[in-house]
């Protein structure tokens, strides 16, 4: 994978912003390495007929662990709200490979809806993270009510709301960050800009080139950064995760990344996307990037990443072994948790 | 034990669990100085301050969605939808999220909120503010659909959807909120919901109705009595889940039975009791089960006319009454 701009780099490892080091980066490294084995191989496990339907994260790594390393160091406490293809913010926010392919696969004893709902959704309120829908950007405004409550109760919670760029089309998005800013409320709404919405491109969404550039319409920041950018990424949410904390409201933060694989794994880009279109956007590849970047500063070598790889690989075959193991749930679970017990 | 409205127990049942609960605020359009546009919450915002009554953007779909959230951080919102009509801007967000998510997490988290809105008709509310939109919500499992017609029931019942843990869509008929009175017992009892409750008893034909038409069933039910015919009103209460069996008990004792509801006659709350009764109660009766209810035109209008048109009055329910004895 070539990477020009190593001169670059260098500069901006030099230059880290405030709360992000070296063994962070090196730390997010190891984490997308794993983020990117376990995506590729329940991929795989699609094409083999064991994964019923999948939206993969490849290409928003650097965005999505940039984020969740910012909140960590810039808030006291910090909650994320999801979409589906945010494997990386729930993986390092501390779902197993093993649980996330139970998920995967709809087995018994996976954790965030019990095998109810689709892969990734659902909720693992000890791991601060909750995906409750698959109808888009209905959860922004759960994000904001969840830091309404934060807020009123005095909690230091800064919330995190994930979306990608088609979500920002939807209205209810205008409804929440119009409702956050009014209120003050700590939260960070991401959008993570891959350029399409399923088949649909940015130019059919909207008018402009900059979903953040519709902030100003809310009174409240927003920004484009570089989203396979780690560095560039990071100091973007740090900004807008300390502003909420303060209890200055909420900010927009785009992150420009590359969706490499179609929607889902139902889907197929190719009737809508050129392949050298992808070709291109994969010279951006965030784990090259970060490696190169690493490795202009001596913290990694070809060995040490190949290292890095075999061990990912053997994690994610053990959580095949044992998710694939996994029975279904029992068909006699169906009918309860609708209402609260009583009695 | 004081004489309220409607409107008043509805008020002293959220001003008693604010004070009770911390947890309890209220969010909504024209809620905070204005008190709400039927004045729900007059008075709140000094007692309670604009922490706990937010008046929110004009933006319905927000205000469920913030409620959702709100309520799974452990919270216990009230959220005001200023209209039953304006329930379906927030249609997705109680239908689609807040009645699924305990489901759809297995637990983990749940939802302890109530949308409060004022519904119904007979008001010259037309169109857009007359609706009765209970059927759409009963339809969906998770959800609590409760329907207060008295101010007993009112405030009872709205002091157990706050304390429930799970979301209730609590509608108050707007033309009960002045125009009807009653004893409402001093400090705090709660009506459970999902129980029926026999507001006049009788053996010669049972009534299952809620909302407005309620009382007009007990107008029809008082010329009945006038000629020694006394038929039994049932108060449904709460529209999901439905008290099978005070309906059933009712009507195995007199064998007649007659549904009443303002909402649309077809596929509505009407059609899921006399599907219950017919399942259930088939060998007790004498006579087919009957309803009267709103014609399937698409809402309420708004000249005199036609309105009176609509509404299943007391002289509707009296005339299906009559053929429901005579068969």
């Amino acid at each position: 994978m070539a990477v020009d701009n190593a001169s670059i780099m260098t500069q901006t490892m030099n230059d880290l912003p405030s709360g992000l080091n070296a063994e962070d980066l090196v730390d997010i490294y190891a984490n997308m390495v794993l983020i990117r084995t376990l995506d590729e191989r329940i991929w795989a496990m699609n094409r083999q007929g064991k994964a019923a339907i999948v939206a993969s994260s490849q290409g928003h790594e650097a965005a999505q662990l940039a984020s969740v390393w910012a909140l960590r160091h810039h808030a006291k406490d910090y909650f994320c709200f999801t979409y589906y293809r945010d494997l990386a913010v729930t993986v390092s926010q501390g779902l197993t490979p093993t649980e996330a392919l139970l998920g995967f696969l709809a087995k018994e004893g996976e954790p965030m809806s019990g095998a109810r709902q689709f892969p990734q959704h659902g909720a693992i309120p000890d791991r601060k993270v909750i995906n409750i829908s698959n109808v888009v950007a209905t959860h922004i405004s759960h994000a904001v009510g969840w830091a309404l409550a934060a807020k009123m109760r005095g909690e230091p919670t800064v919330v995190a709301a994930y979306m990608g760029d088609g979500a920002t089309s939807q209205g209810e998005v205008h409804e929440a960050m119009n409702f956050a800013s009014v209120m003050k409320l700590p939260v960070v709404f991401i959008v993570e800009n891959n350029k399409y919405a399923i088949s649909v491109p940015q130019h059919r969404q909207m008018n402009v080139t900059e979903v953040s550039s519709r902030a100003v319409g809310y009174g409240m920041p927003g920004v484009t950064v570089d989203g396979t950018d780690v560095v560039a990424s990071y100091a973007a949410c740090a900004e807008a995760v300390e502003r909420a904390a303060r209890g200055e409201g909420p900010s927009l933060v785009e992150l420009d990344v590359e969706r490499y694989l179609p929607h889902t794994s139902d889907d197929d880009d190719s009737v809508y996307r050129a392949k050298e279109e992808i070709d291109e956007a994969r010279k951006r590849d965030p784990l090259a990037k970060l490696k190169a970047l690493l490795q202009s500063a001596g913290l990694m070598t070809d060995e040490r990443d190949a290292e890095l790889r075999e061990s990912a690989r053997r994690e994610v075959d053990a959580a095949t072994d044992a998710a694939e193991a996994a029975p279904f749930p029992p068909d006699d679970d169906v009918l309860e948790r609708v209402f609260e017990e009583v009695g | 034990m004081a004489i309220m409205t409607v409107i008043e127990a509805v008020r002293e049942a959220m001003r008693e669990e604010m004070r009770r609960d911390a947890s309890v605020f209220i969010l909504g359009e024209d809620v905070g100085r204005r008190g709400g546009v039927f004045l729900a919450t007059q008075g709140f915002i000094d007692e309670f301050g604009e922490q706990r009554v937010i008046d929110t953007p004009l933006a319905e779909a927000a205000i469920a969605g913030v409620a959702v959230g709100a309520a799974m951080a452990g919270m216990r919102p009230i959220a005001e939808v200023q209209f039953g009509d304006f329930m379906f801007p927030v249609f997705n967000q109680i239908v689609g999220e807040a009645a699924r998510i305990r489901y759809g997490t297995n637990g983990k988290l749940h939802v302890p909120m109530v949308v409060r809105s004022p519904y119904g008709g007979h008001v010259r509310g037309g169109l857009f503010h007359s609706q009765s939109p209970e059927a759409y919500f009963a339809h969906t499992p998770g959800l609590k659909v409760v329907t207060p017609a008295t101010p007993y029931d009112a405030k009872g019942l709205l002091k157990a959807a706050i304390r429930s843990n799970d979301p209730v869509v609590f509608l108050e008929h707007k033309r009960t909120y002045r125009a009807v009175r009653g004893e409402v017992p001093d400090g705090d009892y709660v009506v459970p919901i999902g129980v029926a409750d026999i507001k006049r008893a009788g053996d010669a034909a049972t009534i299952v109705t809620y909302g407005l038409t309620l009382h007009y069933s007990l107008q029809a039910a008082e010329v009945l009595a006038g000629e020694g015919v006394e038929v039994e009103v049932v108060d449904l209460r709460t529209v999901s889940p439905i008290d099978r069996e005070t309906v059933l008990e009712s009507v195995r004792k007199t064998s007649r039975a007659l549904v009443v509801h303002e909402d649309n006659l077809s596929l509505g709350v009407g059609a899921e009791v006399s599907a219950i009764i017919a399942e259930h109660a088939f060998d007790s009766l004498d006579a087919p089960v009957m309803r009267v209810a709103g014609p399937d035109i698409p809402a309420m209008p708004f000249a005199p006319t036609l309105e009176a048109a609509y509404m299943p009055t007391a002289d509707k329910i009296e005339a299906a009454l009559r053929r429901l004895l005579e068969y």
